[in-house]
């Protein structure tokens, strides 16, 4: 990519979700006020604030997640190329298939490593077996997992390390190819060596795929992140570039959160 | 320094006082099991598995009762599981915030405290009056009546155990509720579905209040359900009450061989919720 093209994407980068004044309740409690923003195609974006200030619930919005529970509701637009996600009538299932997500404790399902990966695969693709064991070994490498693995694929899943789990469940999601992948705090359940390597992995994902993450640890947002929203008591504070955000920051709130003055 | 003595005193009395209640529930099992297996073992031979119950004075095993029980259970059971099942993955998974949910699960409690005794009669009352005869098939329903409430207990709470970031993690693949429970939630209760259901046949096999009302006894080998059938606690209780000393040799027998029966479930159990805590 020459530099000319490299300026004209991070000036005008596409837009990949648009949630405009996004509220979300959980029951009577207002979690969520009057959001809007993007999430660029092809680009990181963390979201950081304290405990509590909405950015899981956000991202528990994108692939609908508070559907599963009752008493939660979105108002307002969250565009995915154009159409709302919200709207009742979108194919749940469908639209998660599009949006994978990694949670914060590793999720293997109870099955064997090969199962795991291709359990989310056979939802979508009936396919012949020599094609699935390329899948699953494509999304294996795909997570830095596949060399730790390859000689135990038809282990269970569980027998693996928090590091290698995480990488297992991010495997999991990159299988069913999705467009988008929401990382709930995704390293906050493992040592510096497993965070390393899943920071690489999303770095590495981020030339495919649109990345959302959530993270309390803001060196990470910063290491892994092209856009940065600083969240706070339900409301966005302020959204841009991580660079700046970080270094020169538009809002009091957002200066004292990140000089670690409280959260 | 004092205080700390009497803290040590009082623990020495309050551990003596647990150790003694343990030791005293404990003998009286202990008597119990010892006696059992004394007086059953003198009585075991190949015949008690081959001949059938006899009349009074005359050589004869236990071989129409053991295969009435298997049979009754059997059924039992498999008429019971999947209602209870269904209806434990319906609480846990699909209506776990519903009313219908609270009302089923209160009902489920008194149906499991429910003598089985009451359960004999119902079952008298709808099969085996407007039928006109005891049967077999009767004493499998009631069985299965004992079976559901347990069963329905053991699905709801092991799928209740299964952690919600795991469905969470199924359903943000995109998969549809019933993969998320099938392929997902019951694998991952697995150990503790089938615990459930081996408690259930447990349970079930020592039954004999309910089968009094509905498969009565049969002296003879039968396979035909819609008549009377023998079973292990029925012939028991009619053998251990006779004056004849050979039918209480058989009653003491049979008694064992539910008992061993039982405890194996028992342990099998166990071993299963074990290694299913193991492998976490």
């Amino acid at each position: 990519m020459n530099a000319a093209a490299q300026i004209a994407q991070v000036k005008a980068p596409l837009t990949k979700v648009s949630m405009r004044n996004l509220d979300f309740f959980y029951g009577e409690s207002h979690s969520l006020k009057d959001v809007t923003m993007p999430l660029y195609a092809n680009k990181v974006t963390s979201f950081i604030g304290p405990s509590g200030c909405g950015k899981s619930t956000l991202l528990r919005v994108l692939n609908r997640m508070y559907d599963l529970y009752p008493g939660q509701r979105a108002q307002g637009e969250v565009l995915l190329d154009g159409e709302n996600i919200l709207d009742p009538a979108v194919d749940i299932n469908a639209l998660r298939s599009r949006i994978g997500m990694v949670f914060q404790k590793p999720t293997p399902f109870p099955m064997s490593i090969y199962e795991n990966i291709a359990f989310g695969i056979r939802l979508y693709e009936k396919l012949p077996r020599a094609d699935m064991d390329a899948r699953v070994e494509g999304a294996l490498r795909g997570a830095a997992l596949w060399d730790e693995v390859k000689d135990k694929l038809h282990t269970s899943g569980l027998g693996l390390s928090g590091g290698q789990q995480q990488r297992l469940c991010i495997a999991r999601s990159v299988a069913v190819q999705p467009e988008i992948i929401l990382f709930d705090e995704p390293c906050s359940a493992l040592d510096p060596i497993s965070t390393a390597k899943v920071e690489e992995l999303i770095d590495e994902l981020a030339s495919r795929y649109t990345i959302a993450i959530v993270t309390h640890n803001m060196q990470q947002a910063v290491r892994v992140s092209d856009y940065t929203a600083f969240m706070y008591l339900g409301e966005l504070v302020e959204f841009g570039e991580t660079d700046d955000v970080f270094n020169k920051p538009q809002a009091k709130r957002t200066l004292d959160y990140i000089t670690g003055r409280f959260g | 320094m004092s205080l700390y003595a009497s803290r040590r005193g009082a623990n020495s009395v309050a551990t003596t006082l647990c150790w003694v209640a343990a030791v005293f529930g404990l003998s009286w099992l202990a008597l119990i099991l010892g006696s059992l297996v004394y007086e059953g073992v003198r009585g075991l031979s190949p015949a008690v598995f081959t001949e059938m119950t006899p009349p009074p004075g005359s050589q004869g095993g236990l071989l129409n009762a053991i295969a009435g029980s298997l049979v009754m259970t059997i059924i039992g059971v498999a008429i019971g599981t999947p209602l209870g099942m269904l209806a434990g993955t319906y609480m846990a998974e699909y209506g776990r915030y519903s009313k219908l949910t609270m009302v089923v699960r209160f009902i489920n409690d008194i149906l499991l405290s429910a003598p089985s005794i009451v359960i004999g009669l119902f079952v008298y009352t709808i099969l085996v009056h407007p039928m006109g005869h005891f049967s077999a098939i009767s004493g499998a329903v009631a069985l299965a009546l004992l079976v559901v409430p347990v069963v329905v207990r053991t699905t709801e709470d092991m799928l209740l155990l299964v952690p919600g970031s795991m469905r969470e993690a199924a359903s943000a693949l995109g998969a549809p509720r019933a993969h998320v429970v099938g392929k997902v939630a019951y694998r991952a209760a697995k150990a503790g579905l089938i615990t459930g259901v081996l408690l259930a046949v447990a349970r079930v096999s020592g039954e004999t209040a309910p089968l009094l009302f509905t498969a009565l006894n049969n002296q003879f080998w039968s396979s035909d359900l819609t008549a009377p059938m023998a079973s292990l606690p029925v012939v028991i209780f009619q053998f251990a009450l006779s004056p004849y000393k050979d039918w209480q040799q058989l009653a003491w027998t049979g008694a064992l061989l539910i008992t061993v029966a039982v405890l194996a479930l028992s342990i099998a159990a166990r071993a299963l919720s074990a290694g299913r805590r193991n492998s976490k």
